[in-house]
C-alpha cells in the first residue's frame, strides 16, 4: 500500500521486535507458574524454576485440591465478588445516573462530596478503628464487601457514560409519562450496557484481588479470601504444607513450593480464562472513559 | 434582620421544592451518600486520635489527650525523612517509568499493521494490569529467590555471581520499576491509542508528500501531539504522589526489614506502626501528615490542570 525505503522497514522491524519481546515477558511469569505448579517438588528443589518442567507431577495439584481450606477460600471469594458486585453496581449506577441529570440542581453538590473523599481520607487508623470498634465487622464477610462498594472515580466515570445518551430518548418516554426510576431502568441502563458492564467488571476484579481488608479484619480461617491465602503462603513456605494435610504427618516431601505455585495458578485461573472474552469490554469501556473522563 | 429570616425560610423552602420535585433522583444517591458517609466522612473524625495517647481499652472519649507529641514523636524520629524520601522518590520513578513506556508501546502498536497481530499483543500486554499484587508476587519469588530464581540461574550460567535479591535494598527500586512497568505499560497504552487514532490522517499524508520517513513522523508529527495528554497525566500522577501504593510494596516486600532502606514508603510504616507497635495515636499522626501533604499537592496540580485545560481535570 505504501512504498517503503530501507530505513522504514528497518525501524518496523525494530517495532515487531519490541512489542513481541515485551509481550512475550508480560506471559513468561503465567508459564513460568504454570510449569513449576507441575514440577515435581525434588526436582524444584533442585533445579529451579524453568519454562519446562523437568519431572512432571501432579502432586501439587492433587494435595492442595484434596484439602477443604481452598474451597472454603473459592466460596468465601466468589461470594464476596459476586454480592459485592452486585451491591456496588446498583449504588454506583443509581447515584450515577441522578448527578448526570443536568435538572438536578444539586448535582454539583453531590459530586463535590464524592469528590472530597479522593482529596482527603481520615487514615488507616480510623478506618480501622470505625470497622473493628464501632461497626464490629471484623471476622464477618461484611468487612470484605462493604467497604469497597463505592468508588467515586467510578461513578464519575459512569456519569460521563450516562451524560452522552441523547436527552432525546428520556425526553420522549417521559412524554408518555415514565417516571425517573422508569426512565433509568428502561432506557438509560440498556443503552448504556457496554459502559456498565465495564465498570462491573472493574468492581468484580478489584473484589477478586482484594487482600488488605481481610489482613486487617479477618482472623477465622473459615472467612481467608483467595487472594488472603496466597499473601500468607508467601510469608511462609510452611503454611502451604499445614494448608494441605492439616495433620502434623511429615511426609517425605511435602509439595510446599509446588504447592503454592499451585493455589496461585487455581487463584488465577478465572481471570486468565475469562479474559479472552472479557478484554474487549475493557479496552473499549477504557478508551471511553479516558477519552470522556 | 427579619428580612434576614425570611430569605433564609425562602432558601429551606427552595430546597425541599427541589427535593419534592426530583424526589427519585434523590433517593437514587442515597444510598451511594450513605456508603460515602459511613465509610469515607466517619473516619474523617477519626483524625482525632493523632492528638490521643490512644488506648483502645478505654476508647476516643477516655483517652488521654496529649495535643501535638504523637506528631513530635514522630519528626524527631530518624525514619520520617526515610518513608516521606522513599514515597516520593519511588512514585517519581514509577510515573517516568510507566508514562515513557506507555508513550513506547503506543508509538509502536499504532505504527505496526496487521489487524490480527496487534489485537493479540495489545490484549497479552494489558492482562498483567489484571493480576493481583499477591500473585505477583509469587511470580516475583520465581524470578529473584536465591534457590532455583530465574535470574540467579541465568546469572550463574553466564558465569556471574549469584545474588541474594531479597536481603540487597539498593537493587530495589530497579525491580520495583520494572515489575511496575510489566503490569501498567500495556493498561497505560489506551489511552495513548485513543489520543493517537484521532490525530488528522492528512497530517501524515502531506508530511509523506514532502518525503518524511516513519521515524521523522513519529518525531515530528505524532510525538508532539501527545504532549498535551501527557502532561495531563504526569500533573494528575504528581497529585499523588505523597500516597504510597500500599498493595504493591506490603505484597512484594512484606515485613522483610532488609530491604525498609529503600522500599519503605509512609503507608507501610504506618500499618507496621499500627500493627506491629499497636501505636494508634503515631500511625494517626503519621497518616493525617500524609493526607495533608497529599491535599495539598492535589489541590495545586489540580489548579495547574484547571488552568491548562478546562475539561480534564477529574471533578
Amino acid at each position: 500500500m505504501k512504498t517503503r525505503n530501507a530505513s522504514d522497514s528497518l525501524l518496523l522491524g525494530i517495532f515487531y521486535f519490541v512489542i513481541t519481546l515485551f509481550a512475550a515477558l508480560c506471559l513468561l511469569p503465567f508459564l513460568l507458574l504454570i510449569s513449576s505448579s507441575v514440577t515435581d517438588e525434588l526436582s524444584l528443589i533442585r533445579n529451579g524454576y524453568g519454562l519446562l518442567p523437568p519431572k512432571p507431577s501432579l502432586e501439587a495439584y492433587k494435595l492442595i485440591l484434596g484439602s477443604a481450606s481452598i474451597y472454603k477460600s473459592y466460596a468465601v471469594t466468589l461470594i464476596v465478588t459476586v454480592v459485592g458486585t452486585a451491591i456496588s453496581m446498583l449504588v454506583t449506577s443509581g447515584i450515577a445516573y441522578a448527578i448526570s441529570e443536568r435538572r438536578l440542581k444539586y448535582a454539583g453538590v453531590i459530586s463535590f462530596i464524592l469528590y472530597l473523599t479522593i482529596l482527603f481520607n481520615g487514615g488507616l487508623v480510623a478506618y480501622y478503628l470505625l470497622i473493628v470498634k464501632y461497626l464490629h465487622l471484623n471476622d464477618t464477610i461484611w468487612a470484605l464487601i462493604l467497604p469497597g462498594v463505592l468508588s467515586p472515580y467510578y461513578v464519575f466515570m459512569l456519569r460521563n457514560f450516562f451524560r452522552t445518551v441523547p436527552e432525546s430518548l428520556a425526553e420522549s418516554a417521559r412524554i408518555d409519562g415514565a417516571n425517573d426510576w422508569t426512565v433509568m431502568l428502561r432506557i438509560i441502563l440498556p443503552v448504556s450496557l457496554p459502559a456498565m458492564s465495564t465498570i462491573g467488571l472493574f468492581y468484580a476484579i478489584g473484589f477478586w484481588n482484594e487482600w488488605f481488608r481481610a489482613l486487617l479484619f479477618i482472623e477465622k480461617p473459615d472467612l481467608y479470601p483467595l487472594q488472603y491465602i496466597i499473601m500468607a503462603i508467601i510469608r511462609n513456605v510452611e503454611f502451604a504444607s499445614t494448608m494441605v494435610n492439616g495433620n502434623q504427618q511429615v511426609a517425605a516431601v511435602v509439595p510446599a513450593l509446588s504447592a503454592r505455585m499451585a493455589t496461585t495458578v487455581v487463584t488465577i485461573g478465572p481471570i486468565v480464562f475469562l479474559y479472552p472474552f472479557l478484554q474487549r469490554y475493557f479496552i473499549r469501556g477504557l478508551v471511553m472513559g479516558a477519552v470522556k473522563g | 434582620m427579619n428580612r434576614k429570616r425570611k430569605t433564609f425560610a425562602g432558601t429551606v423552602q427552595a430546597v425541599f421544592r427541589e427535593l419534592a420535585v426530583n424526589k427519585y433522583l434523590y433517593l437514587l444517591t442515597l444510598p451511594g451518600l450513605l456508603f460515602v458517609l459511613i465509610f469515607n466522612y466517619v473516619p474523617m473524625l477519626g483524625i482525632y486520635v493523632a492528638f490521643l495517647n490512644f488506648n483502645p481499652i478505654k476508647g476516643l472519649t477516655g483517652s488521654e489527650f496529649v495535643g501535638f507529641r504523637n506528631f513530635e514523636f514522630f519528626f524527631s524520629g530518624l525514619d520520617w525523612p526515610i518513608v516521606t524520601w522513599n514515597t516520593i522518590y519511588l512514585n517519581l520513578l514509577f510515573i517516568a517509568g510507566e508514562i515513557l513506556s506507555a508513550i513506547a508501546l503506543a508509538v509502536i502498536l499504532n505504527e505496526i499493521g496487521g489487524k490480527w497481530f496487534k489485537r493479540l499483543t495489545q490484549s497479552v500486554i494489558i492482562l498483567p494490569f489484571f493480576i493481583s499484587w499477591a500473585v505477583v508476587s509469587i511470580f516475583m519469588i520465581a524470578f529473584l529467590s536465591s534457590d532455583g530464581g530465574l535470574v540467579n540461574k541465568a546469572l550463574e550460567a553466564a558465569g556471574l555471581q549469584a545474588v541474594n535479591f531479597y536481603s540487597t535494598p539498593e537493587a530495589w527500586p530497579g525491580i520495583l520499576i520494572a515489575i511496575r512497568i510489566w503490569k501498567s505499560a500495556g493498561y497505560g497504552t489506551i489511552i495513548y491509542l485513543a489520543a493517537m487514532a484521532g490525530i488528522n490522517n492528512d497530517l501524515y499524508e502531506s508530511a509523506k508528500i514532502d518525503g518524511a520517513n516513519r521515524l521523522q513522523m513519529i518525531r515530528y508529527i505524532t510525538l508532539p501531539l501527545m504532549k498535551s495528554i501527557t502532561f495531563l497525566l504526569v500533573l494528575l500522577a504528581l497529585g499523588r504522589v505523597f500516597y504510597g501504593d500500599f498493595g504493591m510494596i506490603y505484597a512484594l516486600v512484606g515485613d522483610n526489614s532488609f530491604l525498609y532502606p529503600t522500599t519503605d514508603v509512609i503507608d507501610t510504616f504506618v500499618y507496621r506502626s499500627l500493627r506491629t507497635l499497636g501505636d494508634f495515636g503515631m500511625a494517626s499522626a503519621i497518616g493525617l501528615y500524609q493526607s495533608v501533604m497529599g491535599l495539598v499537592l492535589i489541590l495545586i496540580t489540580n489548579r495547574i490542570v484547571k488552568i491548562y485545560d478546562k475539561e480534564a481535570s477529574i471533578y
